[in-house]
C-alpha cells in the first residue's frame, strides 16, 4: 500500500552530496515528491528532508540505498503523520478593487501574512503542512493564482527523540 | 613537499607496489615522482586496460588495483573498467589528473566531471579542492575501498594542487573516522536470524545453497566448503560464485542462469528451501525471482543490507558476513544430514543431463571438450580469465575450479574487452603465468595490450576460441531473431598466429579435436606466453543440450 512518506538525512556538508543523494533516487527510478536542503546545528552536516510516496519495501530499499552513500551519515524513515512537519508557500493572487478584501480575508483565516500588494496583486506568505497549504491555495483558485512558489516539507519528530549526526 | 609527492608517500604509506597508467598533462605531476618511488608503473596501450588491469590485480591480491589517467579522455577512459569493478565488488583506487582549479567549470582544455560521471558505478568519489587533504583523501580511499562490501573509488586532482608544495602534516596519523561509513564490526548476524535459518534448514526436506561471489568476497570458500560437507546440501553457484565449491565435487551441481546448465536449475527449481549465500540474484541467474519467491522457501545471507528485498523478497533475512555467519551456524546444524531421497534425485538430474562430448574430427574443435582439456591439464587450478560471450559460459561451466579466485571474468557487467588486460594484472600480482581464454570479438576490443605484456614481460597464455563471429549474439539472433545473422561476422580479423609473430610471441592454430592436447601441451610447454588459435564452429551453443534457452515453458 503506498503512503506518504518523510526521509530525514543528516549528510556531510560536502560539495556534490546534493547530487549525490538527488542522483540516487533518479538512477533507481524512485520519485521525490518534495526536498529540502539546509544546514544543521551541527557543524558541517546539512539535513535534506524527503518525502516520498511508496510501499513500505520501496521506501526501506531507497533509504538502504541511501545509506550506502559514505556522505550519508544517518537516515531516520518515518510516516508523513508522524512528525510536525512544516512546508512555506509564497503566492501572488489576481485581484480587482471588488474582491481585494475578500482576499485578504481569506489569509487572515489561514494566518497566512500579506507580503507584498499591487493594483492587481497580493503576494500572500503561508507556513504550514501540506493539507493546510493546499487548502489555502484551493481557496484562492477561484480569484486567478498567478504564480507560487513554495518549498520542500521539513520535518522534526515530535517529543524527545532527536537524530543524531 | 608537492601534492604529487604526498599522492606517492599516501600510495606507498597503503602498501602499493604497482600501478598501472597512461600519462597526460594532468597526471604528470605525479609520474614524474614515481622514479623516486619503489612503486612499479606499467605503462598501459588505453587508459581501459589499466583499470581493468587493476581490477584483476585486485581479485589475486584482494587488495584495491590502483589506476592512473589524465584528464578528459584519459578518465573517460578509466570509466568502462570503473563499472565493471563496481558491478563486481572489485577494490579499486583510480587516480584522475584534473585542469587547474580555477578553470574548473569552464570547459577547459581536457576538462570533464569524472567524479559527476563516475559517481553511480563508484563506492565512493573524491574531487580534491585541498592539497593538504591529499594524504587523508588516499587513506580514506583504501579503507572505503577494500572494507565492508568492496568497491572502486576515484580520486580527482586538479594538476595546481599536484605541483604546489605544501607543509606535509607530519606526525602520528590520525585513525580514519568516517561518520556514514561503519562497515567493521558488520561481521555477525543477529543471533535470532542465525536460529531461524537453523531451523529452516532442519525441517527443510530438499535444501540447496546458491553459492554467489558474495563468499569469495568474505573469504568464506573454507567455510562454505566445510559447512557442506558436514550437511551434505547441494550447491549451486552464480558465475561470480563459480569455484566457492570445487568445480569436481560431488555436491557441486554446477552454475544456474541463462547460461548455466540445465540440471543446476532444476535443482534450485526442485528445492523447498534456497539458502542464498552472498548473491544478488541478478536476472541473469534468476530470471524470474518471483516465480522463485513463490515456489520455495527463500534465506538471503549479505553483507549488504541494501541487497536484501531489491531483487528478491526472502523469508529470512539475514545482514552479516558469510564467513561469520557460516560460523555462527555450523554448531546449530552438528547433527543435520540432508535428506537421502533429496541427494538422489539431483544427483539423477546431474546424470540424466550429463552428456559425452564428441570427440570426433569435424573441422572444428569442440569448445567444451577443450575447456575440460584444459582443465585436467592444468590440475584445475590456474588462473584463467574470460572474455565476455560464448568464451566465458564456455569456461565457466566446464572448467572445474578449484579456487574461486582463479577465475578472472566480467560477471556482472559483461564487459568484453576484460579478458585480455585482467590477466595481465593478475600475473603481475600472482607473479604466475595466467590464461586468457577469449573471443575473437572480445580479443579485438583491447588487442592493443599485447604491448604492454610485451614490454613489461607479463606471462599469459592467450587463447583465442577463433569462430569469426561474435558468437553469443550469433547464438541470440539464431534463437530469438529466427537466424537473421546481422553486424556478427567478424571477416577483416588478422590472421592471429602472424599478430602474435608481429608480437613476438609463439603461437599454434588447431583445427580438430584430435589436435587438442598437442595445442594445450604446446601452450603450457614452458612459462613464457603462447598463443593458441583455436577453430570453433560459429553454430556452437553455450551448452547445447544443456542449455536453458532449451528448457521447458515455466522453468527457468
Ligand atoms: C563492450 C561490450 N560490447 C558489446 C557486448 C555485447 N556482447 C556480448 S557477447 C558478445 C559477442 C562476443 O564475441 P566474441 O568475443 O567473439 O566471443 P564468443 O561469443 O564468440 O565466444 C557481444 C557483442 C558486450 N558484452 N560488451
Amino acid at each position: 500500500m503506498e503512503s506518504k512518506y518523510i526521509l530525514s538525512v543528516l549528510v556531510e556538508d560536502n560539495s556534490g552530496v546534493l547530487s549525490k543523494v538527488v542522483g540516487l533516487f533518479s538512477r533507481r527510478g524512485f520519485n521525490i515528491h518534495s526536498l529540502a536542503v539546509g544546514v544543521t546545528n551541527i557543524e558541517g552536516v546539512s539535513r535534506i528532508t524527503i518525502e516520498v510516496i511508496g510501499d513500505e519495501l520501496t521506501v526501506e530499499q531507497i533509504s538502504k540505498q541511501l545509506n550506502k552513500l559514505i556522505d550519508v551519515i544517518k537516515i531516520k524513515v518515518s510516516r508523513s503523520d508522524e512528525l510536525v512537519k512544516r512546508g512555506l508557500l509564497l503566492v501572488k493572487v489576481k485581484i480587482s478593487p471588488k474582491n481585494r478584501t475578500e482576499v485578504i480575508q481569506i489569509a487572515d483565516i489561514f494566518r497566512a501574512n500579506i507580503v507584498d500588494v499591487s493594483q492587481s496583486t497580493v503576494t500572500a506568505e503561508l507556513t504550514g503542512g501540506d493539507s493546510k497549504l493546499n487548502a489555502f491555495l484551493e481557496m484562492l483558485a477561484p480569484y486567478g493564482i498567478e504564480e507560487t512558489a513554495m518549498t520542500g516539507m521539513i520535518a522534526l519528530e515530535r517529543g524527545t527523540n532527536v537524530l543524531k549526526a | 613537499m608537492t601534492g604529487a609527492e604526498m599522492v606517492v608517500k599516501a600510495l606507498e604509506g597503503n602498501g602499493v607496489t604497482t600501478i598501472f597508467g597512461y600519462p597526460g598533462a594532468a597526471n604528470c605531476p605525479i609520474l614524474d615522482k614515481l622514479p623516486d618511488s619503489a612503486i612499479k608503473h606499467i605503462l598501459v596501450r588505453n587508459e581501459q586496460g589499466a583499470a581493468h588491469m587493476a581490477s584483476g590485480y585486485a581479485r589475486v591480491t584482494k587488495r584495491p588495483g590502483v589506476c592512473t589517467a589524465t584528464s578528459g579522455p584519459g578518465a573517460t577512459n578509466l570509466i568502462t573498467g570503473i563499472a565493471t569493478a563496481y558491478m563486481d565488488s572489485v577494490p579499486m583506487i583510480a587516480i584522475t589528473g584534473q585542469v587547474v582549479s580555477g578553470l574548473l567549470g569552464r570547459d577547459a582544455f581536457q576538462e570533464v566531471d569524472i567524479t559527476g560521471a563516475t559517481h553511480p558505478f563508484t563506492k565512493h568519489n573524491y574531487l580534491i579542492r585541498d592539497g593538504l587533504e591529499i594524504p587523508r583523501v588516499i587513506d580514506e580511499a583504501f579503507y572505503i575501498a577494500s572494507t565492508g562490501r568492496p568497491g572502486p573509488v576515484l580520486i580527482d586532482i586538479p594538476m595546481d594542487l599536484l605541483k604546489a608544495a605544501y607543509d606535509y602534516p607530519e606526525g602520528k596519523k590520525e585513525p580514519i573516522v568516517i561518520r556514514g561509513y561503519k562497515p567493521i564490526g558488520m561481521g555477525k548476524a543477529h543471533e535470532m536470524q542465525v536460529k531461524k535459518v537453523a531451523e529452516a534448514i532442519k525441517v527443510s526436506q530438499k535444501p540447496v545453497i546458491l553459492a554467489g561471489g558474495g563468499i569469495v568476497l568474505s573469504d568464506a570458500t573454507k567455510e562454505l566448503r566445510e559447512f557442506v560437507s558436514k550437511t551434505g546440501i547441494p550447491v549451486v553457484t552464480t558465475m561470480t560464485g563459480v569455484g566457492t565449491i570445487e568445480g569436481g565435487s560431488n555436491l557441486c551441481y554446477g552454475m544456474i542462469g541463462s547460461h548455466g546448465i540445465k540440471s543446476a536449475n532444476m535443482t534450485l527449481n526442485h528445492s523447498d528451501l534456497v539458502i542464498i549465500l552472498g548473491s544478488r540474484l541478478g536476472d541473469r541467474s534468476v530470471a524470474n525471482a518471483a516465480g522463485l519467491e513463490k515456489r520455495t522457501k527463500l534465506i538471503h545471507i549479505d553483507i549488504d543490507p541494501a541487497e536484501i528485498g531489491k531483487n528478491i523478497f526472502p523469508d529470512i533475512p539475514v545482514v552479516g558476513d558469510i564467513k561469520d555467519v557460516l560460523t555462527q551456524l555450523m554448531p546449530l546444524l552438528s547433527d543435520y544430514h540432508t535428506p537421502a531421497e533429496w541427494k538422489e534425485y539431483v544427483d539423477r538430474i546431474r546424470s540424466d543431463w550429463t552428456f559425452e562430448e564428441e570427440t570426433e574430427d569435424s573441422g572444428f574443435v569442440n569448445p567444451r571438450y577443450f575447456v575440460k582439456r584444459l582443465s585436467e591439464k592444468t590440475g584445475s587450478d590456474a588462473y584463467v580469465s574470460t572474455e565476455v560471450g560464448q568464451n566465458q559460459i564456455w569456461v565457466a561451466n566446464n572448467y572445474k575450479f578449484t579456487d574461486p579466485r582463479h577465475f578472472i571474468t566480467s560477471a556482472g557487467f559483461g564487459t568484453m574487452g576484460y579478458g585480455l588486460p585482467a590477466a595481465i594484472g593478475a600475473s603481475v600480482a600472482s607473479g604466475e603465468t595466467v590464461i586468457a581464454v577469449m573471443g575473437d570479438g572480445s580479443f579485438q576490443m583491447d588487442l592493443a595490450e599485447l604491448g604492454t605484456m610485451c614490454q613489461w614481460d607479463i606471462p599469459v597464455k592467450l587463447i583465442v576460441l577463433e569462430n569469426h563471429r561474435l558468437g553469443m549474439v550469433h547464438e541470440h539472433q539464431f534463437i530469438n531473431y529466427k537466424s537473421n545473422y546481422y553486424a556478427v561476422s567478424l571477416e577483416g580479423s588478422p590472421d592471429f598466429c602472424k599478430l602474435a609473430e608481429a608480437y613476438g610471441i609463439p603461437s599454434m592454430k588447431i583445427n580438430e579435436n584430435s589436435e587438442i592436447d598437442k595445442g594445450i601441451d604446446a601452450l603450457l610447454a614452458d612459462k613464457n606466453s603462447f598463443m593458441l588459435v583455436v577453430e570453433v564452429d560459429p553454430f556452437e551453443q553455450t551448452g547445447g543440450a544443456l542449455n536453458s534457452h532449451h528448457l521447458p515453458k515455466g522453468v527457468e
